[in-house]
């Protein structure tokens, strides 16, 4: 087993609460970089251990708090997300439930590094009970002082606080959060401007991942470089997975970022094989927005070099051939899985997900969903396969957010990969499943 | 200031910076000029949500010549200066018009013989320049009842292309906000909380701004097709706003009053509600004369107010 980071002490019981963390050497890092560094040079210590942004799209975390406007007058906001709602993915609520100190943790260090003095957590409103888990925390980590006015004596106050969405996926997208967070209707807004220079009030922000803010302590303790030699290539670090669908061991595991595919979903180690020694059929590797990809392309690239669980090697081959690391939500699927019903599924959430703000998406998800409804019951024809690939070609990259792109990705990939299924029900006038 | 050095379609215009690619297009004129659907130069962060003026940037500036990976929205895209835009001269671009201008007619129903807007309806336009003749969809379309959301206003949401354009007059124009979106995705609406909530002495521009048949003036429903009024421009005093308009006139009778459209659709300035409805009058108005409608315009049939004849008198064929 790999180095454990993020999940080292997550079967110690009761370590929800502050004496149990405190214990386990817990909050140490933000002594540390209140004492001994300014806030550049925690930045710099994250830019070198190469972290990136674990929500899905793989940004480098510390160029991102780079680009954060200094020179305004401004006060600037630190934002968690905590919006984890992409379909497969379950990995940040096992952290706030289950080591809610490490992301306040976390908080208090990318505050300090970004000059910002009120911090928000914005957790998804389904997970209701971890926000009650989490108010807790922040008010233990107020009473011993790591909130507040004068943390520990340092000069430095910060105030977190933790707001519930109200249940839109869409709330996920970092500039309809803010909105939402400022009160308004979760709509993601036009960039540019970007957070970094427009955020929450109008001020500079940033906005990362739950997993992203949790993996700071332990930088901060054991240095940048300590981090960066973890890992492959420029996938630094470790990864949470969640791994879920037809295999012997579901449940989320912390893995070093360069680990083969096939070892991930055979050894006994991860995830333990296929359910009831069936065959390997497919893999959405990242979450329900990433191509899918056929057993022969998980386990090894077009060349026939191994697949790695890293963020470079997953996406090898484009999108022809290749995925995206995503959120790391891994769904698996056997041989019988009905690939076009699965995709009905997708289609059917972001159909519902869509925010209705610009054409595209709003008109598009609807018509997907329709069409694949339709081949799915056996009343589709040829032409409608073509159909769905020529609107998933018009909905990408024309949209305002990545919703459009997470819609139609499943929908171009599902149909390159396994054009046959869908033909097959269209000749069958039924699912073949 | 030094000005900006923008090409769109091999068209150069100097621009001042800030402007944004359909405002140096529109500055060009012509058919350079990208569709706007939601984009309303006169009301604050609009634009970007129809998607029908996507263009293609095919070099970022001067400094950095690299073209931007995906299309762009001109109306919500600020010009660099070396900028080079393609619009009307990529295939890509007008494929992808295609393709929204589809997306926008999926869940329309396409009543236009029954619309009071036909005529003067922008989504209308942009279906006969872009749209595909035949529909490729064949499932049901969302549908509303058409409701009364202020005494003289009739919503039709099913006609609806949510360009969020009524919601920023809401917003901008008018003192208390009471409407906006409800729901999400397409089954969202423009809508008030409150039944009838709409009560301001500037709504009456929301029908105005609307580009499609969704906002209908009550005062003016089903009593001519816009083609068979003409139009006027005409002014009163007004202690509210300009009271400067368009009286829409058959025989001896006011039919409809608009505030004045520019080129592109939109209100050179906006007109108050008492001007819009309750001055019906031909005493109440100072006529100045017919309003010039564009040639291409149906509303300019059996209009021959005013033909250019050359210097010698003489018209020529």
């Amino acid at each position: 087993m790999a180095e454990q980071i993020l999940l080292k002490n997550i079967d110690v019981p009761g370590l929800a609460s502050y004496e149990v963390y405190r214990k386990l050497g817990g909050y140490s890092s933000v002594e540390k970089a209140l004492k001994n560094y300014t806030p550049d040079q925690v930045t710099s210590e994250v830019t070198k251990s190469g972290l990136r942004g674990r929500g899905g799209a793989g940004f480098p975390a510390g160029m991102k708090w780079g680009f954060i406007d200094k020179k305004t007058n401004n006060p600037r906001y630190f934002v968690c997300n905590f919006d984890e709602s992409e379909p497969g993915t379950f990995k940040d609520r096992h952290i706030g439930q289950l080591n809610p100190h490490q992301l306040i943790e976390g908080m208090i260090l990318g505050s300090y590094a970004l000059g910002a003095r009120t911090s928000y957590i914005y957790i998804r409103g389904e997970l209701f009970y971890v926000l009650r888990i989490i108010e807790k925390a922040i008010a233990e980590a107020y009473k011993n002082g790591f909130l507040g006015e004068n943390i520990k004596g340092s000069g430095y106050s910060l105030d977190l606080y933790c707001q519930p969405g109200a249940g839109a996926y869409i709330c996920g997208e970092e500039t309809a959060l803010l909105e939402s967070l400022e009160g308004k209707r979760g709509n993601p807004r036009i960039k540019p401007p970007f957070p970094a220079v427009v955020g929450l009030y109008g001020c500079p922000t940033v906005v990362n991942n739950v997993e992203t803010i949790a993996a700071l302590p332990w930088i901060i303790n054991n240095g940048g470089e300590a981090y960066s030699a973890i890992g492959i290539g420029n996938s630094k670090g470790t990864k949470l997975i969640s791994a879920c669908g037809h295999i012997n061991k579901p449940g989320i595991y912390e893995i070093e970022l360069g680990l083969p595919v096939e070892e991930f979903i055979y050894s006994d180690e991860y995830c333990g094989g296929i359910r009831h020694d069936h065959t390997l059929k497919a893999v959405v590797a990242g979450g329900s927005s990433v191509p899918i990809l056929p057993a022969h392309l998980i386990l090894k690239t077009a060349e026939g070099k191994p697949r790695l669980m890293s963020y470079e090697s997953l996406s090898e081959g484009g999108f022809q051939s290749g995925t995206m690391l995503g959120s790391g939500g891994f769904i698996v699927m056997d041989e019988t899985t009905c690939i076009v019903k699965n995709l009905l599924t997708f289609a059917k959430f972001y159909h519902h997900e869509s925010c209705g703000q610009c054409s595209p998406c709003r008109e598009g998800t609807g018509w997907m969903e329709k069409i694949l409804h339709r081949i799915e019951s056996g009343h589709g024809t040829m032409k409608d396969i073509d159909l769905l690939v020529d609107i998933s070609k018009h909905i990408e990259g024309n949209t305002i957010c990545p919703l459009g792109d997470a819609a139609a990705w499943p929908v171009a990939s599902a149909i390159r990969h396994f054009r046959e299924e869908f033909e097959e029900h269209v000749k069958l006038q039924k699912c073949p499943f | 200031m030094p000005l900006l050095k923008v090409t769109i379609d091999n068209i150069e215009v100097e621009v001042e910076a800030g402007t944004t690619i359909m405002n140096a297009a529109r500055k060009i004129g012509g058919s350079v000029v990208p569709p706007a659907m939601c984009y309303y130069s006169k009301l604050e962060g609009s634009g970007g949500y129809c998607r029908t003026c996507l263009v293609k940037v095919s070099q970022g500036s001067f400094k950095d010549n690299r073209p931007m990976p995906k299309l762009v929205a001109s109306c919500r895209t600020p010009v660099q200066d070396g900028m080079v835009v393609q619009n009307r001269t990529s295939p890509e671009v007008m494929d992808n018009r295609r393709a929204i201008t589809e997306f926008l007619l999926i869940n329309h129903p396409l009543d236009c013989p029954v619309c009071d807007q036909a005529g003067e309806c922008h989504l209308q336009d942009l279906s006969y320049e872009h749209g595909l003749e035949e529909t490729r969809t064949e499932e049901d379309r969302r549908t509303f009842d058409p409701i009364d959301i202020g005494d003289l206003i009739k919503l039709h949401m099913n006609r609806c292309i949510l360009c969020y354009r009524c919601v920023k007059v809401a917003d901008q124009i008018t003192d208390n906000r009471v409407h906006g979106v409800l729901g999400r995705g397409d089954h969202s609406e423009i809508s008030t909380l409150i039944q009838k909530a709409v009560d301001n002495d500037f709504s009456g521009n929301m029908i105005d701004v609307c580009p499609v048949g969704a906002l209908t003036d009550k005062t003016f429903r089903f009593k001519s097709r816009v083609w068979f009024t003409r139009p006027f421009d005409a002014h009163r005093e007004c202690a509210k706003c300009c009271g400067k308009t368009v009286l829409w006139m058959k025989g001896e009778e006011i039919l409809r009053v608009t505030g004045r459209k520019d080129q592109y659709g939109e209100l050179e300035e906006f007109i108050c509600n008492d001007c819009r409805f309750h001055h019906k009058e031909t005493t109440d108005w100072i006529v100045e004369g017919p309003r010039k409608i564009e040639r291409h315009s149906v509303i300019s049939q059996n209009h021959y107010e005013k033909l250019d004849i050359p210097e010698n008198g003489e018209e020529s064929e």
